[in-house]
């Protein structure tokens, strides 16, 4: 039993908590269209903390990628200009641009030896500062609807879960994806190494720039996912990805993974970011005022981290 | 539960407490003189010249300003608080604008972005005085307290308008400033009352707490609401966010089944709010919003119960138009002068709605008359 005990997941079993909570204060969140509509609102978070993963197991940090969400969300309104026939060169564009944010994340990292909190966090002034000139501060158009649709469309009388919105569907290509990425491959397991030891994996013959390099763009391609995902379901706006860089970090720690590199499982991440969206919804059910809202979900994650510390000293 | 109730207030006043230093003054957002001084100004007829309320007062005197009389053209320097919301982009151009078309009058216009910090906006005012290159300054305070005495030394010197908020002194020649806060509420709740159906669900958003422009928004609306006997379900912050007011709308839709109306303190997040109810395939709240084109444009497409307050764009030509006046030594309205606080109802909103315009362009900006006029607002 205690082994068993030992290998669930401590965020699953706080986010079950808290949605069970959720589901007494509000019934229809226990319904399939209730589920389905908490998957959708949890998805941007989910896979911004799968991309983050990656850089934390690698030993880093991506501070940028809330700026990125915030880049995607401008740069599709701008780049498309109204016309729906500009959205799929525009969603290339808008991967193109996180593939080089990203590219250069690393690469600050891996050959200038920065320590990417620094780096990541330049990348966050300089990316908002691209997303602001661009913008001159305030939303410039409107996003098509067919860019919209990612984060926006729900599909109607699905059997059994009755709706099914869009966003769920990229969610679980995202994590099929990086579950492969992190658990099924060699790539995955250099991953690991790097965080690790990355003095030991280079001296294995692990290439660990490339590795370095190739963990930042993994997250910045995921902040541009997020970002068409929010982008489409609450429209433009300009600080529509601030704090979130903060929260996909929390999310991966709260699912068990290790600040310092080298430990962490991408079902873990995803229940983190299920947990902090679970949390967001209860506060906001509960009807408290702001400020204590803040303060609870201060403490709640500090418990949840601790606990998970807690046990893994005490489970080896 | 009990516990909780009793708990929330406590931390929250703690906090509150914590955080009235960093607020303009220990002041009370819910003044029932103000609110009353406001019931008023909204009821007068504005004097001056028709259709450029920007030039146009609510009551007030003249004062005589032939002490600053000097020979043009002008060098007019302004201090401003910061452009970091839509709203302030907006006001900012019409402020150049301005300039140019004073372009006679006015040799150089100075200006310095104190980009939201208080001691930036201290040191610039500061600099603009010593500098000796300002025949008059202009001040849109950062906050109320820690920005008099700034103003009150620059009084010293030259002559100084106020405008936006305000400060805690008579020195400047003019502070100029619209209705306010207060009529912004009483004119958005008493639209919600004589629209909302017996008994029916009243949302209210807003996008922060402890802002007194927005504080005294909604402690007048709630007041009219208290006395008509509104059910409001809800008040909650949105901090400005398309994504979390939608999720906070769907969550009060799912929780009450239907929302008759949506209350708001500021538009931006409007049609996120509206999306809501189409999402959840809602018939339409009755609605408040702002003059921002977005929520214009979709209030026609879909033919919404709806009005717009505006804390009108347009006040941010009148200080250029009386700091020329004032160094002319030509009288002006002071030392308050108020401008009309106009609203968008169905009988004009085509005149407002423009589809060229940015979608958090504010139509009520008087700059149709401009110089550069769509395209230095970001239109087509």
């Amino acid at each position: 039993m205690a082994h068993v005990a030992r290998r669930i997941n401590v965020a699953l079993v706080v986010f079950l908590l808290f949605y069970l909570v959720i589901g007494l204060l509000q019934p229809n969140y226990l319904e399939p269209a209730g589920a389905m509509n908490f998957l959708r609102r949890a998805a941007p978070l989910a896979i911004l903390a799968a991309g983050q993963l990656f850089v934390l197991i690698s030993g880093g940090f991506d501070l940028s990628v809330g700026s990125l969400v915030t880049l995607t969300v401008v740069g599709g309104s701008m780049l498309t200009a109204n016309d729906p026939g500009n959205t799929w060169w525009a969603i290339a564009a808008l991967y193109a641009t996180g593939l080089c944010v990203g590219f250069i994340n690393g690469a600050v990292v891996a050959y200038l030896r920065t320590p990417s909190i620094i780096a990541t966090l330049g990348t966050l002034l300089s990316v908002n500062g691209v997303a602001m000139m661009w913008s001159g501060g305030s939303p410039r158009g409107y996003l098509p609807e067919n860019f919209r649709m990612f984060g926006r469309l729900v599909f109607h009388d699905v059997p059994v879960v009755k709706i099914f919105p869009a966003a769920i569907l990229v969610f679980a290509v995202v994590w099929a994806l990086a579950q492969w990425g992190l658990h099924g491959t060699v790539f995955g397991r250099r991953v690991f190494a790097v965080g690790d030891n990355a003095r030991a994996a280079q001296l294995a013959g692990v290439q660990v720039a490339s590795v370095r390099i190739a963990v930042f763009v993994i997250s910045a391609l995921a902040a541009v996912t997020a970002g068409i995902l929010l982008g489409g379901f609450g429209g433009v706006s300009v600080d529509v990805g601030v704090g979130l860089e903060l929260q996909a970090i929390a999310a991966c720690v709260v699912g068990g993974a290790q600040l310092m590199g080298g430990r962490g499982t991408l079902v873990g991440a995803v229940a983190g970011a299920l947990t902090l969206t679970a949390l967001f919804t209860l506060l906001t059910l509960l009807g408290w005022p702001q400020p204590l809202k803040e303060t609870a979900q201060g403490v709640i994650l500090i418990i949840a981290v601790a606990f998970g510390a807690w046990r893994r000293r005490r489970t080896g | 539960m009990r516990l909780f109730k009793w708990i929330a207030p406590a931390v929250s006043g703690t906090a509150l407490a914590i955080a009235a230093p960093y607020a303009a003054s220990a002041q009370n957002f819910d003044d029932p003189r103000e609110f009353q001084a406001a019931r008023d100004l909204l009821k007068m007829t504005p004097s001056g010249p028709e259709g450029k309320p920007w030039e146009q007062n609510l009551g007030g005197k003249e004062v005589d300003t032939s002490k600053y009389k000097k020979p043009g053209p002008y060098r007019i320097c302004f201090s401003n608080a910061g452009v970091d919301n839509p709203w302030r982009v907006v006001g900012w151009i019409n402020m150049q604008a301005q300039v140019d078309v004073l372009k006679d009058d006015i040799k150089s216009f100075k200006a310095a972005d104190a980009q939201g910090k208080d001691d930036k906006q201290i040191s610039d005012i500061n600099a603009f005085v010593q500098s000796g290159d300002c025949d008059a300054l202009i001040v849109s305070p950062n906050t109320t307290a820690a920005l008099t005495p700034a103003v009150e030394a620059a009084c010293k010197k030259l002559p100084v308008i106020v405008f936006d908020r305000g400060v805690l002194t008579t020195c400047p020649v003019t502070f100029v400033n619209p209705v306010g806060g207060y009529g912004w509420g009483i004119q958005t709740a008493d639209f919600i009352v004589s629209k909302l159906p017996k008994g029916g669900k009243v949302l209210a958003l807003r996008i922060l707490p402890g802002v007194d422009v927005l504080e005294t928004r909604w402690s007048a609306a709630n007041r009219i609401f208290k006395e008509n006997g509104v059910n409001v379900v809800g008040a909650e912050f949105t901090g400005g966010d398309n994504a979390k007011t939608k999720q906070i709308v769907e969550d009060y839709i799912n929780k009450n089944g239907r929302i008759d109306a949506v209350w708001m303190d500021a538009g931006a997040t409007a049609v996120a709010a509206l999306e809501a109810f189409e999402d959840s395939g809602q018939p339409y709240p009755i609605i408040t919003g702002e003059d921002q084109e977005d929520f214009l444009k979709k209030w026609k497409e879909k033919g919404l119960t709806a009005m717009a307050p505006t804390y009108p764009t347009y006040q941010w030509r009148a200080p250029v138009i009386a700091a020329v006046k004032v160094l002319k030594g030509e009288p002006v309205i002071g030392p308050t002068w108020k401008l009309p606080q106009p609203v968008i109802t169905q009988g004009d909103l085509d005149k407002y709605v423009d589809d060229k315009m940015p979608p958090l362009h504010y139509a009520m900006c008087g700059c149709k008359d401009l110089p550069g006029y769509p395209q230095r607002w970001g239109g087509k």
